[in-house]
């Protein structure tokens, strides 16, 4: 029996806490294969530089999912005609993060073109105004979870208002979003349970998505959702039903399972830096590199999926074509050629050029959201937080490799000022 | 390094005050002269074309930003006038001389003026190349002219013509090439932004050439095409190129002509003999060297990354750095025309093929990447900035022509194409 | 003419920016942090104020660290010395 891979050791939970020191084994090759009981292989990239020039190479795709198989349910009529049908549409109409241009480029401006300053603008100032409602709930508290009663409500009020979606219905899409956040790690997609239980999912989401839909259209709001399902961009990108409710289920998830980590890794890791947590209490214009800081040291996507199109040779290794990819956007970040002293957490690093959002033509759409909303979260936690200690630490970390974060981080404070 | 040493600076361009910097950065802590021709303190010169001329910001606010301290004298207005090595001075237009110990010539270029002075000077025809300039034609457009006539398709020329369309105005651009842009480009890659820029209602004269330019008044009123053809408009921007500014250093016994002013590898400047002058090194559009990426062929390069990247690395050489270490950075630009973005990593020149690596033209968005004897030598970008530095790679590592695989947004066998220099 | 830098008329205090628009991929990120001062217009043509407002420069820094490519780069005359 062979050791396992490093790249098993990722996904091993025992390292969610800190998984950085199996990022260094890996990094020792900048790209390497690593088993994952395929004749193939899945080839991981860990050094800055190789990270960096495969997101931007042609070669690589995003279209990386296997072909839709929905399960099957014994009824003849259903598993011979409705189930292939099924399975067609769902690969039209995949969600953009896992298509190439130039549909996805056209699916994205559409996104793009509702996503706009003014709305983000908007967003901002409403972020401000919800955590303070939100600490306002803890005034008498002497102790709070920085998950329940701020990093998850925050982001995910915040993607209900922007795109449109009812924030009573969270209870229903909450689980939605969870489950289908697991297509991003990477057992997903050859584990035909969760693929099965994604199918359901995606039909349940899907359905009310539709619903949701034929509402805007009938009652256009000045939301997202009403922008995309009653007006072409510029260029006439209008997106179909399919491709509309597949963009919705994304942005929702994206709201859900993301920028919650990037808060709270920020508040723990500012509670194991306490002197920059006391720096950020008296200049809160610190915040802005600070974030930038947290998304190199600590980011909420820890890698992200890909297959190569043709061989690439690079970093002294020739990738095959078809081969599965693992962009270690987390073990980038941490490279010492290009990030000295890569462990400590310095926000005052000037020039950094972090991988915490990905690059090229998947940049995050909601990047510019997830700095307000951190920024918002972070300032408010250094100024009113009253003698914030942590009560666990390492915190109980959520499941995912990918999507990383804590499950719940638990801090007595004094009060909240 | 003595404190008492003098380093001047001719040029108070970007390259200029990038290899002052440089020079301090680097330790050098004598006394540092800038010697500018025009009046005013480091500019940048691509919003001129651009956000200037679309009335975007004022032609003044395009002052840069600099790292330099109050320890600098700025010889401002006041021309160069000669280079008397023997002597270590640097003499100014109004006679003064400036004694130097190390010495950097960034010069740049000026406007190559429409031929007939005369008419040059009729008011409504412009030249643009500085901010005076700029500022000018910002007025003129700014007052609603009938139509504007562009004469020359090259980077500016399209830039000012696109921007035309953006402020609604009628604009007319006539090149005596097959296409705009076909001296950088070739006619083929020429051909599709032509047609980008025809389709947002440029009026697109290729092959045709303006003889004279008619007056009434003293103002223009209308050019007249060589073989007959009359163009109404009441402004006409003169964009024809650079002239580069080297005849201060007649007599300077430096291996010097309109190409630019020769260095070595390292970016010391040559004397007429082909010796390095240790003390005078050379940066920016006036600098003609021998590129390590093409064969060392000598290029004078008109870019601003090459300006900012040479002349940093002439301000370390002129500090210290040891001369061995060759500049070779891989020569790009950007031109932001209308709304189109083009930018390009590599040389052009030579190519006899082109392919689009990825993208398609008839949507105005894709990547040309150019071969030269099966290397690619150079990649194009239009509005796909982010696929370009992949293929730039190509470019510098002097990858097989035409890319071998598939690719996303590529065709399958990509059509080689002639890219119709001439 | 002979003049320092920080006397001149044409180096006022208060910002100054440049963007190297060789780097500049459209990311956009500048627009969402600072729109009055940075916007794309077309795929990726990005325009900028060369010279915002002193009040504006919280906004300003916060465009400079989110550029992806880091191609912003902030000259504040008005703040320390």
């Amino acid at each position: 029996m062979p050791d396992s891979s490093l790249l098993d050791q990722v996904k091993d939970f025992a390292n969610r806490p800190n998984p950085y020191p199996v990022y260094a084994k890996l990094r020792q090759n900048p790209v390497s294969r690593q088993d994952d009981g395929t004749a193939e292989g899945t080839w991981v990239a860990a050094t800055h530089g190789t990270i960096a020039r495969l997101l931007q190479d042609p070669r690589v795709s995003s279209d990386t999912l296997p072909p839709a198989d929905r399960p099957r349910t014994g009824n003849p009529l259903t598993d011979l005609i409705v189930k292939p049908l099924k399975d067609w549409m769902m690969d039209r109409h995949r969600v953009f993060i896992f298509r190439d241009p130039p549909d996805h480029d056209a699916l994205r401006s559409a996104v793009m073109h509702q996503f706009s300053c003014a709305r983000v603008q908007a967003m901002r100032a409403r972020s401000d105004a919800l955590v303070t409602d939100l600490l306002e709930e803890k005034r008498e508290a002497r102790e709070i979870d920085a998950v329940d009663d701020l990093a998850y409500p925050l982001p995910v009020t915040v993607i209900c208002e922007l795109f449109g979606v009812p924030r009573e219905d969270e209870p229903k899409f909450h689980g939605w979003a969870t489950q289908l956040a697991t297509a991003l790690e990477p057992d997903s997609l050859s584990n035909t349970e969760i693929r099965a239980k994604n199918s359901r999912t995606f039909d349940a989401i899907g359905g009310y998505m539709g619903d949701l839909i034929r509402e805007k259209r009938r009652h256009p709001r000045d939301d997202m959702l009403s922008g995309l399902a009653n007006h072409a961009t510029p260029a006439g990108v209008k997106m179909g039903d399919y491709d509309l409710i597949a963009t919705s289920i994304l942005m929702l998830v994206a709201g859900h399972e993301t920028t919650v980590n990037l808060i709270t890794n920020g508040l723990l890791t500012l509670l194991r830096h306490p002197d920059e947590l006391e720096r950020l209490r008296q200049d809160p214009t610190r915040a802005p590199r600070l974030i930038e800081e947290l998304l190199r040291y600590e980011p909420p996507v820890q890698f992200r999926t890909r297959r190569t199109l043709s061989a690439i040779d690079i970093a002294g290794v020739t990738v095959p074509e078809g081969a599965d990819l693992v962009l270690l956007l987390a073990a980038g970040n941490r490279d010492e050629s290009v990030f000295p002293d890569p462990d400590r957490f310095d926000p005052d690093r000037t020039g950094t050029r972090h991988l915490g959002f990905g690059g090229s033509l998947h940049y995050c759409v909601g990047a510019p959201l997830a700095r307000f909303e951190a920024e918002a979260a972070l300032t408010a936690l250094a100024r009113r937080l009253k003698a914030p200690r942590l009560i666990a630490d390492p915190p109980p970390y959520r499941q995912g490799a990918a999507l990383r974060g804590p499950e719940h981080l638990r801090v007595a404070i004094d009060g909240i000022a | 390094m003595a404190a008492l040493e003098r380093a001047v600076i001719v040029g108070a361009g970007l390259a200029g005050l990038r290899g002052a910097e440089a020079l301090r950065e680097a330790g050098f802590s004598g006394s540092l002269t800038i010697v500018g021709a025009e009046p005013h303190f480091p500019y940048d010169r691509p919003p001129l074309s651009k956000h200037v001329l679309a009335g975007a910001i004022p032609a003044e606010s395009t002052a840069l930003p600099h790292g330099l301290d109050a320890d600098v004298d700025w010889q401002l207005g006041t021309p160069a006038a000669g280079l008397d090595r023997r002597a270590g001075t640097v003499r100014l237009a109004d006679g003064r001389a400036l004694p130097y110990d190390r010495l950097l010539i960034a010069t740049g270029t000026r406007a190559r003026p429409w031929p007939n002075p005369h008419e040059g000077r009729l008011a409504g025809v412009f030249t643009l190349r500085g901010r005076d300039d700029a500022a000018a034609l910002r007025r003129a457009l700014a007052a609603g002219p009938r139509r504007v006539l562009v004469i020359g398709g090259g980077f500016i020329g399209c830039e000012v013509a696109s921007l035309c369309r953006k402020l609604d105005l009628p604009v007319t651009l006539v090149d005596p090439g097959p296409t705009p842009l076909a001296r950088v480009l070739g006619r083929t890659i020429g051909a599709f932004i032509g047609a980008i820029h025809a389709g947002h209602g440029v009026d697109l004269r290729c092959g045709t050439e303006i003889e004279w330019l008619e007056g009434a008044g003293g103002r223009l009123v209308r050019a007249h095409c060589v073989g007959g053809g009359r163009i109404e408009a009441d402004i006409a921007v003169v964009a024809l190129g650079a002239v580069r500014n080297t005849e201060w250093l007649d007599g300077a016994g430096l291996s010097v002509d309109p190409g630019g002013v020769d260095c070595d590898g390292a970016g010391h400047v040559l004397d007429a003999e082909g010796q390095s002058d240790p003390q005078i090194a050379a940066a920016g559009d006036v600098a003609r060297f021998p590129h390590p990426l093409y064969d060392g062929r000598r290029v004078a390069l008109e870019h601003w990354s090459h300006a900012v990247a040479q002349a940093a690395h002439a301000g370390r050489l002129l500090a210290g750095a040891p001369p061995d270490a060759a500049y070779g950075a891989m020569p790009t630009f950007w031109s932001t025309q209308g709304d189109l973005v083009v930018k390009s990593a590599g040389l052009t020149q030579g190519a006899d093929a082109v392919v689009i690596a990825q993208g398609n033209p008839a949507t105005g968005r894709f990547i040309a990447l150019y071969g030269r004897a099966g290397r690619c030598i150079a990649a194009v970008s239009v509005d796909s900035a982010r696929w370009l530095p992949a293929h730039a790679e190509l470019v510098a590592a002097g990858a097989p022509f035409p890319p071998a695989g598939a690719a996303t947004d590529r065709p399958k066998g990509v059509a080689i194409l002639d890219p119709g220099f001439s | 003419m002979s003049t320092r830098a920080d006397a001149s008329p044409g180096s006022p205090p208060g910002l100054r920016v440049s963007v190297d628009l060789n780097l500049c991929q459209a990311y956009a990120q500048c627009c969402y942090a600072a729109p009055r001062h940075f916007r794309i217009e077309g795929h990726e043509a990005l325009f900028y104020d060369p010279a915002p407002a002193a009040q504006d420069r919280d906004d300003i820094e916060r465009a400079r660290v989110a550029c992806p490519v880091q191609a912003i780069r902030v000259e504040d005359r008005g703040r320390g010395a």
